[in-house]
């Protein structure tokens, strides 16, 4: 086992230091399981995805007992209780799989996620014999009820009301929650409700409950085919023995199991990159204009690079992650009695890389379906072609799961805290980087790219970050969490940083296992992880030299001498020569051209 | 009952075929493979009827693949016929199939009516002459009662021949035999401890030598523009049939 990582700590470890787990190091059998997947999601799945969006004759439902069957929905639920007990590298891959029809699979990613997994890691031995069978089967239709109409980003501010009743066997539960995903298939849902009206609580609420009812189906932009409904609680009657973990913790289910979440949709993202790509680059290549193939041009060629560019990152981040979680879980006794909650607490400790995995992941895919409608033109606008669907389907990823701004404010958040409290030692950083700057920087303009100069410039961003955010951090102190400004700033170069990262790291890794392989050196410049990884390295640094000059200026507020002292430091982090990237990207286009879609080899 | 079904891996039906630089096969790389859609029938009979069911592939270690996936299914065991590099003809194959089915004790070998790579249709039927049984092929139903099977194959016209027939028999599974099941993650971990016993191609000929060379592989040629006929009908009718005799050579 690896040592565990603090979170965070990606921002002060070289690139070259430590390893992360990469997709390419996934087993035979993990394969297989994404395979399964998308088998059945092509044959099985996609056939039905017009009755999926017009919720015609139950089909989602009778879909998701298919699913159960084969086992898609048990994947993460332990052996103990009817499920194959795998890890999150598996359901990395079954789940970024799980995408011809990307309402079912928000319907699975659902259940799967914030459904199951809050009885797993918070359940009593009897709550989890009870339902986790059930869920992992696909008997059982789950949900999670956190949203209201008047608590959204702040879930916290709920108004459902948990009284318990005299004979103190039941709560009574009385609210609505708002935008439930499998709002009208959901047999049991995780509801929170305050005790009293004050204490912030989780219940395991069984549609057959007296008292609760669903509303009809939310009018959406995308992702019409699965379920969002209210849920209405009238009088509802809750045994005591379901309250899921303790009165009053209600918020720690929430915010871990929105963790998974994140990563889930991150993972889910992944998929979606790839899709784009293969609906796209097929268009494109029989798309005559001007009598030759529209991919022989270079503003479409562009297009299909930056799409496989952000495929390759999200992909890097996502299955990054999933070896962190592992590497969590692996670390505590499997014969503790808490096992399960102690993994969750394990993974609260990535909650910095679960949030830039949720908005990296989100807007990616946003950019990729953007690009997608546009390289189909006219025929990317119409219904009659997947992209339009595609483009509608993904924009909710950058809304629930907790919004892209409230994970960026999380970033920085996290990160002071941590700071503060010594778990990751930033303040540190900063007098040696400050020692540094003052000579100077000594990198690679030139050399081996695992050594040279994109290594190096992975290894300044870090420092570039840290000094930036130091920077801001002095100025504001504690009131920086009230600078949403700034604080968006430090959490565009902290997520820059970690894609970078891990892109980096992978391809690195790639590359020493192919060589290890095949004892020789394959590394050409037409290398396509390294390709993919040199250009955005290059532009990530690039656009994080303007944000730290961006975010450098609003500290400064105008005073000219204070800038001028920071914008000397900047200079200093200007070190690399320009590379012209469009070299790559005509690689990398003709690639996925040759490949019909996303395929590094 | 003992049933065999023979699974052959070929590339996925949505290739697109390079043809290689000896120009003696196709060029493997980069190409995703499948089971042959055919054999799923077979497998899926096969778990149906139940039993003692075997798997039986031959091919490269790549097939191993293949093999899993039957396995995933819910067949029972597994034997790899190990090629080594080498490759075979349908009569070599027939052969190597004969003498591990002969050895097994099969009372029933099950495969699809052909392999959608390059479409011979020709092994089972081989196998099943060389290993001395019956043999039906291309059968869209199949029913076992005690000793004797019963089989229908559609037959030009719309109607069916009915056949019956004692064990041992090789029959060639068509589409219509039933739906086959997608392996499911429980399968698909069971699979990973099902027995696969390895055999070599080589010792299973008993010297039976290659009967087909492939001497050359070409791509169909690509098709040719299309010729437009311009003026009044009656001038294109007649531009028509001048062309039909002269250039095409058809009437």
């Amino acid at each position: 086992m690896t040592q565990l990582k603090m979170g965070g700590a990606f921002l002060l470890e070289p690139v070259e230091e430590t390893k992360i787990f990469i997709r390419e190091d996934l087993n035979d059998e993990q394969i297989a399981f994404g395979k399964a997947c998308s088998d059945f999601f092509e044959k099985e799945v996609l056939p039905k995805k017009d009755a999926i969006e017009k919720h015609e004759n139950n089909v989602s439902v009778d879909l998701m007992k298919k699913a159960g069957e084969l086992g898609f929905l048990m994947v993460e639920v332990p052996e103990a209780y009817g499920g194959l007990g795998m890890d999150k590298r598996t359901a990395t891959v079954v789940t970024e799989n799980a995408i011809e029809s990307v309402s079912f699979g928000v319907t699975v990613m659902c259940h799967t996620g914030i459904a199951t997994l809050p009885i797993l890691y918070f359940g009593t031995e009897e709550q989890k014999q009870k339902y986790l069978p059930k869920l992992a089967s696909g008997e059982f239709i789950g949900a999670y009820a956190l949203t209201e109409a008047g608590a959204g980003s702040d879930a916290l501010g709920c108004k459902t009301k948990a009284v318990l009743s005299e004979d103190k066997k039941h709560y009574i539960l009385n609210g609505s929650k708002m935008f439930i995903t499998n709002g009208a298939w959901a047999d049991l849902l995780t509801v929170f409700a305050k005790v009293d009206g004050e204490k912030f609580t989780a219940f395991l609420v069984e549609k057959t409950f007296p008292g609760v009812s669903h509303s009809v189906e939310e009018k959406k932009m995308g992702i019409k085919g699965s379920s969002t409904t209210v849920i209405n609680l009238d009088d509802c009657k809750v045994p005591v023995e379901n309250v899921l973990g303790e009165i009053g913790k209600g918020h720690k289910i929430a915010f871990n199991v929105l963790n998974i979440g994140r990563w889930k949709l991150g993972a889910a993202s992944v998929g979606g990159c790839k899709k784009i790509l293969k609906h796209m680059v097929p268009y494109t290549k029989e798309r005559c204009q001007f009598g030759k193939s529209i991919s022989e041009f270079g503003l479409i060629r562009k297009k299909i690079a930056d799409c496989a560019i952000n495929a390759y990152v999200t992909e890097s981040i996502m299955y990054r992650i999933a070896g962190l979680y592992d590497d969590a879980a692996a670390s505590i006794d499997k014969s503790d009695p808490h096992y399960d909650r102690k993994c969750i607490e394990a993974i609260e400790n990535y909650a910095i890389e679960a949030s830039i995995a949720k908005v990296f992941g989100s807007e990616a895919l946003w950019r990729c379906a953007d690009e997608g409608v546009q390289a189909l033109g006219g025929y990317g606008f119409s219904s009659e072609y997947p992209l339009e669907s595609i483009q509608r389907d993904c924009r909710i990823n950058r809304i629930f799961e907790g919004t892209n701004e409230i994970n960026r404010l999380i970033i920085p958040g996290t990160l002071l805290k941590r700071a503060m409290k010594g778990e990751i030692d930033l303040m540190g950083e900063i007098p040696k980087i400050l020692g540094e700057l003052k000579k100077g920087f000594t990198v690679q303009s030139t050399g081996d790219f695992s050594s040279g100069a994109f290594r190096d410039r992975v290894n300044l961003a870090k420092k570039l970050a840290v000094y930036a955010c130091g920077v801001a951090v002095q100025k504001y102190m504690a009131d920086i969490k009230d600078q949403q400004y700034v604080m968006e700033k430090m959490a565009n170069l902290a997520i820059d940083t970690f894609a970078m990262d891990s892109a980096m790291k992978r391809t690195m890794q790639i590359l020493q296992k192919e060589n290890t392989q095949t004892e020789i050196v394959p590394v050409t410049k037409n290398n396509i992880p390294v390709c993919i990884t040199q250009v955005f390295v290059y532009e990530a640094y690039e656009r994080m030299l303007m944000l730290a000059k961006d975010l450098l200026a609003e500290v400064a507020d105008g005073n000219a001498e204070e800038f001028a002292k920071y914008n000397k430091a900047l200079k200093r982090f200007d070190v690399f020569d320009p590379i012209n990237s469009t070299r790559q990207r005509e690689v990398i286009a003709n690639h996925m051209i040759l490949r019909d879609g996303y395929s590094l080899n | 009952m003992k049933i065999a079904v023979l699974v052959k891996q070929v590339p996925d039906t949505e290739t697109k075929i390079v043809i290689n630089a000896n120009k003696n096969g196709i060029d493997e790389s980069n190409i995703k493979y499948i089971v042959s859609p055919y054999d799923e029938y077979a497998i899926e009979e096969a778990i149906k009827i139940g039993g003692e069911t075997t798997v039986i592939s031959m091919g490269p270690d790549r097939c191993i693949e293949s093999i899993r996936t039957a396995l995933a299914m819910g067949i029972q065991k597994a034997i790899h016929i190990d090629t080594q590099g080498k490759s075979y003809d349908s009569y070599q194959t027939a052969a190597a199939l004969a003498k591990v089915i002969k050895d097994g004790g099969f009372d029933l070998v099950l495969t699809g009516k052909q392999g959608i790579d390059y479409d011979n249709g020709q092994v089972t039927q081989m196998a099943a002459e060389l290993s001395g049984a019956s043999q039906v092929m291309v059968i869209d139903k199949l029913t076992i009662n005690g000793d004797k099977a019963k089989v229908e194959r559609r037959i030009a016209g719309g109607s069916k021949e009915v056949y019956e027939s004692g064990f041992p028999l090789f029959l060639g599974c068509e589409k219509g035999l039933n739906t086959p099941r997608y392996a499911s993650l429980p399968g698909i971990m069971k699979a990973k401890s099902k027995p696969i016993e390895k055999k070599s191609a080589d010792e299973l000929l008993g010297g039976a030598t290659a009967l087909v060379e492939f001497t050359n592989f070409e791509l169909p040629p690509e098709r040719a523009a299309g010729k437009r006929i311009e003026g009044e009908p009656p001038q294109q009718a007649a531009q028509l049939v001048k062309l039909l005799r002269e250039e095409a050579k058809v009437i």
